[in-house]
């Protein structure tokens, strides 16, 4: 008996669940060389809008779950990552046209930054928090918080790798994510959704959106309810205009990089979407 | 109880029964109602649901939504406090926009209708057309599990504190046991306990319960007991049982009122409450409304929503299209 395959319909990730868009739209996705290779959802403003209620809905038990926890889930992605690494080395392949050893260079890097960031969730607030001296019987204590809704521009000229540089940084203080994947390859990014999906990580906490950036992040920008903006991937985008929406309601906006250093691992990207709280309390009252 | 007892008098069902008004009569005549076609009832519901309504017509559905709005809350852990926010926010919804319309009416809990009066002062209705009522849940809300003595002393008492509206809640026990008398005479006495010292009446809005009556048929039967009794509004639901309201049910509702105004000429009220937290479903509702029974019932003497947190999504959006970007809960106040 013959096998007739069984092709993925790659959709949306919002809410935990896989939508199609609500639009109904969908564009072709093709290999370097123009080859067909699946039809993407092509997410709408109302599923950003959708993507956003379903952030805000999970920032309170994510940023509330101890760092701990929110280390082990992390972790636990990278495992589960790590199971399905010869799916995302053939996405990788055929979406990028690279080799095969390049595409497990990739997927190798990808899951080490997913680890180094999971290790940072109970150690960072040490590092950038703070007993500050003061002159009297108390202490005063800086601690950073989670910002809240974060709307990411995953860098657009790689796969797997730019969307995890950017979404896990943002995770490991609390951060709700919104993402807007890489429009040329966004096959990865669903594919990383079933990933996140499977690992325990509560829905709603990362939504991702595929598409166009430059119809997405416009909506994203000026949309009273997301706090942060990471315009990583923004460079091709009018980036200048998606500041000014977002300086309206105050957000915090991380700008465009460039080249292959892109989102490089660092401390100052998780320290990007959180806020410094600083409180003072009474020393004893013995 | 023997089944022959006469029903208390009520002007309409001796116009629709004749002077020979018995529980018998009323039995056969509701029992004779034709029963409901459930399947083409929801695919009617449905059917409406999916109208577009964007630009200006939403707009305009949005500003009539919070006029016909019961802004509600009913809580075990109301305070004298949280009415007063309650009334804050019913006379100004949205502070960041004067254009904004006013609720119809705040309905709270008999014991805190004062504190509702109070705080509305000057905006407060008090019988004429302009102005916030206040309606009062009544007759051992929500369970309505009392002797009618206590239901007629609770109706009564929030009158006399000044409530514009009184809503109570039917015995859906002895209506479920078909003991349809019984439900007749109470609506019949809580609406003559609606009377105020100068003669004229509270509105009575008569709740069903409909997550309680199982099938649309009783539905249909409740709503033409409601209305033979003497119901000025019939209300869907509690919204302390789930299901709440419903499109579909709304719609058989809505029907009966569109019957009972052909047959009559007199118009009745309808109330969907609980359950319709987004602006989206109440459009469906505003739609069904205006293809059922006729865009004038889309006014606040004849339609209702009773809600508490609809009006926020409602406000966000007015917000968004006034300033072409999505907002936010921090934009509106915390319930």
């Amino acid at each position: 008996m013959t096998h007739i395959a069984v092709p993925k319909t790659y959709k949306l990730f919002i809410g935990g669940a896989f939508p199609r868009s609500e639009s109904g739209r969908t564009y072709e996705v093709a290999t370097p060389k123009g080859v067909f290779l699946a039809n993407a959802a092509k997410a709408s403003r109302k599923d950003a809008r959708d993507a956003v209620v379903a952030a805000r809905g999970a920032v309170s038990g994510w940023a509330g779950a101890t760092a701990y926890n929110r280390g082990q889930v992390l972790y636990r992605v990278a495992e589960v990552l790590e199971g399905r690494r010869a799916q995302f080395e053939d996405e990788i392949v055929r979406q990028e046209g690279v080799s095969a050893s390049a595409a497990r260079a990739q997927v190798d890097e990808a899951i080490d930054r997913w680890v180094w960031y999971a290790g940072w969730t109970d150690k960072f607030t040490q590092v950038v928090g703070n007993a500050n001296p003061v002159a009297g019987p108390y202490f005063n204590l800086t601690v950073p918080e989670p910002t809240g809704v974060v709307a990411i521009v995953a860098p657009q000229d790689s796969s797997l790798l730019g969307l995890v540089s950017a979404v896990a940084p943002a995770l490991v203080s609390g951060n709700a994510v919104v993402v807007v994947a890489s429009e040329t390859f966004p096959l990865s990014s669903i594919t990383l959704a079933e990933v996140l999906a499977t690992s325990d990580l509560p829905k709603g906490v990362v939504n991702v959106l595929t598409g166009s950036p430059a119809e997405i992040a416009p909506w994203l920008a000026s949309h009273a309810d997301v706090n942060a903006l990471d315009l990583v991937g923004a460079g091709a985008l009018d980036w200048i205009d998606l500041e000014i929406a977002a300086a309206d309601t105050l957000k915090r906006v991380y700008p465009p990089e460039n080249g292959p250093d892109a989102a490089a691992p660092a401390l100052s990207r998780i320290t990007a979407f959180t806020e410094t709280k600083t409180v003072w309390h009474t020393k004893a009252l013995i | 109880m023997t089944i022959e007892r006469a029903v208390s008098p009520a002007q309409r069902a001796i116009q629709v029964l004749g002077d020979d008004l018995t529980e018998t009569t009323l039995k056969r005549y509701l029992e004779g109602i034709p029963g409901i076609d459930a399947v083409g009832l929801e695919q009617r519901a449905a059917g409406l649901g999916t109208r577009s309504i964007k630009t200006t017509s939403k707009a305009w559905a949005l500003d009539r939504i919070i006029e016909l709005i019961d802004l509600t809350t009913l809580e075990g852990a109301d305070t004298p406090g949280k009415v007063r926010s309650l009334v804050a926010k019913a006379l100004l919804p949205d502070p960041s926009d004067l254009s904004t319309p006013r609720v119809a009416a705040v309905c709270v809990y008999g014991d805190m209708v004062p504190y509702a009066v109070e705080a509305l002062g000057a905006a407060h209705s008090a019988g004429t057309d302009e102005g916030v009522n206040v309606a009062a849940v009544a007759t051992a809300f929500p369970s309505g599990r009392a002797s009618l003595a206590v239901k007629l002393a609770d109706t009564a008492d929030a009158v006399a504190a000044g409530a514009d509206e009184i809503d109570m809640v039917i015995d859906r026990g002895a209506f479920l046991s078909g003991r349809f008398g019984q439900v007749f005479d109470e609506i019949v006495a809580v609406k003559e306990a609606c009377r105020r010292a100068d003669g004229s009446y509270a509105h009575l809005k008569v709740i069903l319960e409909t997550g309680e009556l199982n099938t649309y048929d009783n539905v249909r039967r409740a709503s033409w007991l409601a209305i033979l009794a003497g119901g000025d509004f019939i209300k869907t639901s509690t919204g302390k049982v789930a299901p709440a309201a419903t499109l579909p049910v709304t719609l058989s509702m809505l029907e009966v009122v569109r019957d009972w105004h052909r047959l009559t000429g007199e118009k009745i009220g309808v109330k969907p409450a609980g359950g319709i937290r987004s602006s989206k479903d109440a459009i469906k509702y505003v739609v069904t409304v205006a293809e059922t029974v006729g865009e004038e019932w889309l006014q606040p003497h004849l339609f209702r929503f009773g809600a508490s947190s609809l009006l926020n999504d409602v406000l966000l959006q007015r917000q968004k299209m006034k300033s072409g970007h999505y907002s936010g809960a921090d934009y509106v106040t915390i319930d």
